[in-house]
């Protein structure tokens, strides 16, 4: 049996790559699945080398596969794969056991659950040093404290003690880190390392990751998002279906695209330039929106909404036009969901007012706000669970249609589901059959019913896929210009604010830090924190 | 990854029977037509004592053997169904009615009524079962109503409390917040999203509970608490059967094997009902 | 997961609220002592309704009460005065209520008029057997489910619907059938144990096994599908890819995971074991609490019965007052504060 130690050299002296996989195929036969098929990737030592694709395209099997953890009832197969020199295929569990923590770590989403609830951040990252025996018992706790502070952890003695909850999601983050790199391994499999963190701490894990690099330790990166991947891939792999399309530097790949699908991957993110033209087909122009002074629909002034000590929203003030979209950004905390719920009067806050066609909204009876809310509707960010789970599609997007006989109510519907995009044969089935955009798109249907004036959208395109959340912006915008509607549109995504929005408002902590044309707050910010956010955005080369 | 779950189109799933499910079925079928109408199931008399043919092992004339009187033991099974099923049934009848109810009234009232209902459910909850289906035997006295009404209270608080939480998450589910948006009014958002699926999964509950009705019953029975002999009970069979484990095994084995297939039956229909549920709520 | 019986379990574990600015205040240490005694309390309150409820039950009982109260006992004029006396009968109803609260408080449960013996000397000479038996078939039960749930979990698809099954079956069987086949195989065909009493430590075999099994179905059913939950979570894969054997994973991370939600089963196993307790009795002819609660609702004698039940949801709230602490234990996501 080879020594880990001996590997190392082995590697190092002959140049090979880390690990290189030929027609790798992955399938599920007892699902019925191909995930993988056939293919190949190779990570040379210090190389960053980045695996990019949407949902179902087979990044993360790809990834896991690597450390023979592509999960029970998975049958691997691959031409060629090398391991840390040696040919993986015959490997037995032993062999892995080798080399997953000491050779090659792995780090997921959500250190939450990826780090165990039930055990200290310390006791996970000791356990690494323990199976490899790389530090001897005494020397553990003192190792354990090293490593959390190399990632960057304040105060690691205090946080080796605490569990996973009672960290913030950066310090979870980078506690999942050190316990990946505790081993000291050649090679770390980052996937979707910072998917769910706010952009600034998604910047400083980035900028983590960065310096492992640079101190020589190799990464293989599995991403959705092509701009976390510019910052810091060698090369990058475009994955979809199972299927590597296009392979290169990640310079050539993202700034002159060779094919079509990565093409149309890197349009569809939303940004500055993006404004104005649609996201699912490249260069052409969203229909023209009515200029000029349009009446005010929605105004809310000086609203206050604490939870016990915590000021969730403090002091809010904000006008919202005919026809106009406003944008609110935020981090997770920051309050912009509250405020969101305070517009539609699902809240009633605890000083300020919301006005909506100049008559009071807030504070005032529900039965007396009931028939003024087909006004205002909501587009949420989980459009599964405001679904009554007994209901079919045409029945969902017909209960706000009240007030209308029977027939008309169906045939009201249907000519809805049409208008977002959806056949109406999706009328007789159950939201769980759907797709997640067609789910988003019902939700839009629904929320269209009442003609309202204003559409309160609460991440509506956070949990969709870049091509999808295209087509979803693209259809909020043409409903927007035939209507008039007013958008306030709630997200924590800049590069989405940006496309959608005339004004923003930009929150932390309850508070409006910065508000105003969405240009001017994005290129020229005057808050610090604005500038932090903005500059913390990954940017995709231009 | 979470994009993945939300995004993958979820395929419609045709509908398979499971064999177990379907011999189940069939059973409960059987116990069924046992229960209304034993005379199809089989023609002799479960009461017609032949004392020359006492303790008489399963033979072609008596399939399962003849018990201690030499009554067979085949008819006491089919007529004991009538017994044995109608206390599981009436009694989770009574459990699942008070316990939907007072399940209801807790999660759909102000907070100190509910507050009041739940620490209730506490209390009775605090005397197992059995036990406190004897304390109200002791006042009411043994017998076929009295024993219904003892399991029927004791298995009150299963149910009110897994209704007061199901209406506490149905109450705060994303789906009744966009039907307030929606302008719908409180009393319809009650009656159209709140009560039907707060009540859908009771089928479920109901016929796994009947099972530990049935299991509860014959245990009262089997202690002599139930329906009174000659009449054939299946625990009361059982209790009878104990003198004469020595010399006659099949007296004690079918009846404990009747009472353990049906339990099993209702468990796996129970299960089957669950995960069909399960697999359309989100 | 049978959703009926285990209604803790349907929903969910019971969270605390967050802890207030006190709780903040104070180190780790006075941390622990707001829960307990907030537990403790709560213990006491239901304690006193349960208590309550079992002098509620006999009060509004239809017919007399000193005529429940005597049941089968020897009804001469003596004892009626006596059980007035001893009851207050002839006073307000108020200060009967309190009497009886204040003689429980004093340990007095009252007098069976059947057997003319104060209620606590019967229950205090047969409580042993009852113990010895109910902690044997928990004994029983919890290594069985622990070893059903270890050997099966995340094995092969055959070996886990053979447990399955097993778990279906042994819960769906009464434990006095359970108990029936065991004494018809072992006592009477092989003659292995006896067939009834407690002399002999052998003579808890038996009935250990047919109390213990259902509990071990139970059990070991939410184990296993514990684990196996546990076994898909992310910290898994991630545990898996710091190079841990599949058995270390369970020892150090999933089995933790797994015992949770089997706590919360412990209240309902107490009732079933003290409930069962009474027919196994009954069944293998075993000296203990059982008898006495057979013997007294037959002869209709109150308040051997009203204790038997209060002293049952004495333990009841102990046990499940314990274990709450226990989760706490477990689960640091409910102690500490953010």
């Amino acid at each position: 049996m080879t020594e880990p130690v001996s590997v190392r050299t082995a590697v190092r002296v002959a140049s090979e790559p880390l690990v290189a996989v030929e027609e790798l195929r992955v399938s599920f036969p007892s699902a019925g699945v191909e995930a993988v098929r056939g293919v190949s990737l190779s990570v040379a030592p210090g190389e960053c080398v980045a695996v990019v694709g949407e949902s179902g395209s087979g990044k993360s099997v790809t990834a896991r596969s690597l450390l023979g953890l592509a999960g029970p009832g998975a049958a691997v197969r691959a031409s060629r794969f090398t391991m840390a020199g040696r040919d993986a295929r015959g490997f037995g569990p032993r062999d892995w056991r080798r080399i997953r923590g000491r050779f090659a770590g792995l780090v997921l989403q959500d250190a939450l659950v990826s780090l165990d609830p039930l055990r200290t951040v310390g006791d996970e990252i000791a356990e690494v040093l323990a199976v490899h025996d790389v530090v001897p018992r005494p020397g553990r706790t003192a190792r354990v404290v090293e490593l959390l502070a190399s990632v960057g952890i304040p105060d690691p003695e205090i946080r080796a003690g605490q569990y996973p909850h009672e960290l913030s999601g950066g310090l979870r983050q980078r506690a999942l880190i050190a316990s990946a790199v505790a081993a000291d391994p050649e090679l770390i499999i980052a996937d979707e390392p910072t998917t769910a963190l706010d952009v600034t701490v998604q910047a400083q894990v980035l900028r983590l990751l960065a310096d492992r690099r640079a101190a020589g330790t190799a990464v293989l990166l599995i991403s959705h998002d092509l701009a976390v991947v510019a910052s810091l891939a060698d090369r990058v792999l475009v994955m979809k279906d199972g299927l590597v399309v296009e392979e290169g530097p990640t310079e050539r790949v993202l700034s002159s695209p060779g094919h079509e699908y990565t093409r149309s991957l890197l349009a569809a993110v939303p940004s500055a330039s993006s404004r104005g033209t649609r996201l699912s087909a490249p260069a052409v122009p969203l229909p023209e929106r009515a200029a000029g002074h349009a009446p005010e629909v929605l105004a809310a002034t000086d609203l206050s909404l604490s939870y016990g000590s915590r000021r969730a929203v403090d002091g809010v003030s904000f006008t919202l036009h005919r026809g106009e979209t406003l944008g609110v950004v935020g981090e997770s905390g920051s309050g912009k969901t509250t405020l969101a719920r305070l517009a539609l009067g699902l809240l009633d806050p605890g000083s300020g007012e919301v006005r909506l066609h100049g008559q009071l909204w807030s504070g005032v009876r529900e039965r007396r706000r009931r028939p003024r809310r087909p006004a205002i509707q909501l587009i949420s960010q989980n459009p599964l669970e405001s679904f009554d789970p007994r209901h079919t599609v045409g029945r969902l997007v017909a209960e706000p249609l009240r007030g209308l006989p029977r027939r008309e109510r169906r045939a009201r519907a249907l000519e809805l589901l049409e208008r977002v995009g959806l056949a109406p044969g999706l009328a007789a089935r159950h939201p769980r059959e759907l797709s997640g955009g067609q789910r988003q798109r019902v939700a839009i249907a629904r929320a269209l019913g009442p003609r309202p004036d204003v559409l309160v959208c609460d991440e509506p395109v956070s949990a969709l896929d870049v091509s999808i959340q295209a087509q979803v912006l693209d259809l909020l915008a043409e409903i927007q210009a035939e209507d008039g509607t007013a958008l306030l549109f709630v997200s924590h995504d800049l590069g989405v604010v940006h496309h959608i929005s005339d004004r923003v408002l930009v929150m932390k902590d309850g508070r409006v830090v910065e508000e105003g044309d969405v240009d001017d707050v994005f290129f020229l910010p005057r808050h610090p924190y604005t500038r932090d956010l903005v500059a913390a955005v990954p940017h995709l080369p231009t | 990854m979470t994009t993945a779950a939300v995004a993958a189109a979820v395929t419609r799933r045709p509908y398979r029977p499971r064999p177990g499910a379907v011999l189940a079925g069939l059973f409960l079928t059987l116990l069924a037509v046992a229960v209304v109408a034993p005379g199809l199931v089989t023609g002799v008399d479960p009461l017609a004592a032949d004392p020359l043919r006492a303790l008489a092992p399963p033979g072609p004339e008596h399939w399962l053997g003849t018990d201690h009187l030499g009554r067979d033991v085949l008819a006491r099974i089919v007529y004991g169904a009538r017994h044995s099923l109608s206390i599981g049934v009436l009694a989770t009848g009574l459990a699942v009615t008070a316990g939907v109810l007072l399940g209801l009234a807790a999660g759909l009232s102000h907070r100190w009524v509910d507050e009041a209902l739940a620490r209730s459910f506490d209390v009775l909850s605090t005397f197992p079962e059995l036990l406190l289906a004897l304390l109200v035997i002791a006042i009411t006295g043994p017998g076929t109503g009295n024993v219904i009404l003892a399991i029927g209270i004791a298995q009150i608080p299963n149910y009110a409390r897994v209704i007061r939480a199901q209406t506490f998450v149905v109450r705060r589910a994303g789906y009744v917040e966009q039907a307030v948006t929606s302008g719908l009014p409180r009393a319809a958002i009650t009656a159209r999203h709140v009560l039907p699926n707060v009540l859908g999964p009771i089928p479920v509950l109901a016929t796994i509970g009947l099972g530990q009705g049935v299991i509860a019953a014959s245990g009262l029975s089997f202690l002599g608490m139930g329906p009174q002999p000659p009449a054939a009970e299946w625990g009361a069979m059982l209790s009878e059967a104990r003198n004469y484990l020595r010399v006659a095994w099949w007296v004690a084995l079918f009846p404990g094997m009747a009472i353990t297939l049906t339990v099993v039956c209702l468990t796996v229909i129970g299960r089957r009902l669950q995960r069909r549920f399960e697999g359309r709520t989100p | 997961m049978t959703a009926t019986r285990t209604p803790e379990a349907a929903a969910g574990p019971v969270v605390p609220p967050p802890p207030g600015p006190a709780a903040r205040r104070f180190g780790p240490a006075l941390r622990w002592l707001g829960p307990v005694a907030r537990r403790a309390g709560s213990g006491l309150a239901v304690l006193w309704a349960a208590a309550t409820a079992a002098y509620g039950a006999l009060r509004l009982a239809p017919g007399d009460t000193v005529d429940i109260l005597i049941g089968e006992g020897a009804d001469t004029p003596g004892i009626r005065a006596q059980i007035i006396r001893e009851w207050g009968l002839d006073r307000p109803e108020i200060v009967q209520y309190l009497g009886y609260l204040g003689r429980l408080l004093h340990g007095d449960l009252g007098r069976s008029y059947q057997l003319q013996r104060g209620v606590g000397d019967i229950l205090a000479t047969q409580v042993g057997p009852t113990v010895r038996l109910t902690l044997a078939a928990a004994a029983t039960g919890v290594l069985l489910a622990l070893a059903v749930a270890l050997g099966t979990a995340g094995r092969a698809r055959r070996l886990r619907r053979a447990a399955s099954a097993a778990e279906l079956v042994s819960v769906s069987v009464p434990p006095f059938v359970i108990g029936i086949l065991l004494l018809t195989v072992f006592s009477f065909t092989l003659g292995w144990f006896p067939v009834s009493g407690a002399g002999d430590p052998t003579a808890l075999v038996l009935p250990a096994l047919a109390l213990g099994l259902p509990i071990a179905g139970v059990l070991g059913q939410v184990l296993r599908e514990g684990l196996e939950r546990a076994l898909e979570q992310p910290f898994a894969l991630t545990a898996r890819s710091r190079g841990l054997t599949e058995r270390a994973l369970v020892a150090r991370h999933a089995l933790r995971h797994a015992l949770l939600p089997a706590v919360t089963l412990v209240g309902w196993f107490t009732g079933v074991l003290l409930g069962g307790a009474v027919i196994i009795e009954a069944l293998f002819g075993r000296p203990g609490l059982g008898q006495v609660t057979m013997l007294a609702v037959t002869g209709k004698d109150m308040p051997v019965v009203m204790a038997v039940v209060i002293l049952s949801a004495v333990v009841y709230v102990a046990v499940s007052t314990l274990l709450d602490l226990a989760y706490r234990l477990i689960d640091p996501r409910l102690r500490s504060v953010r």
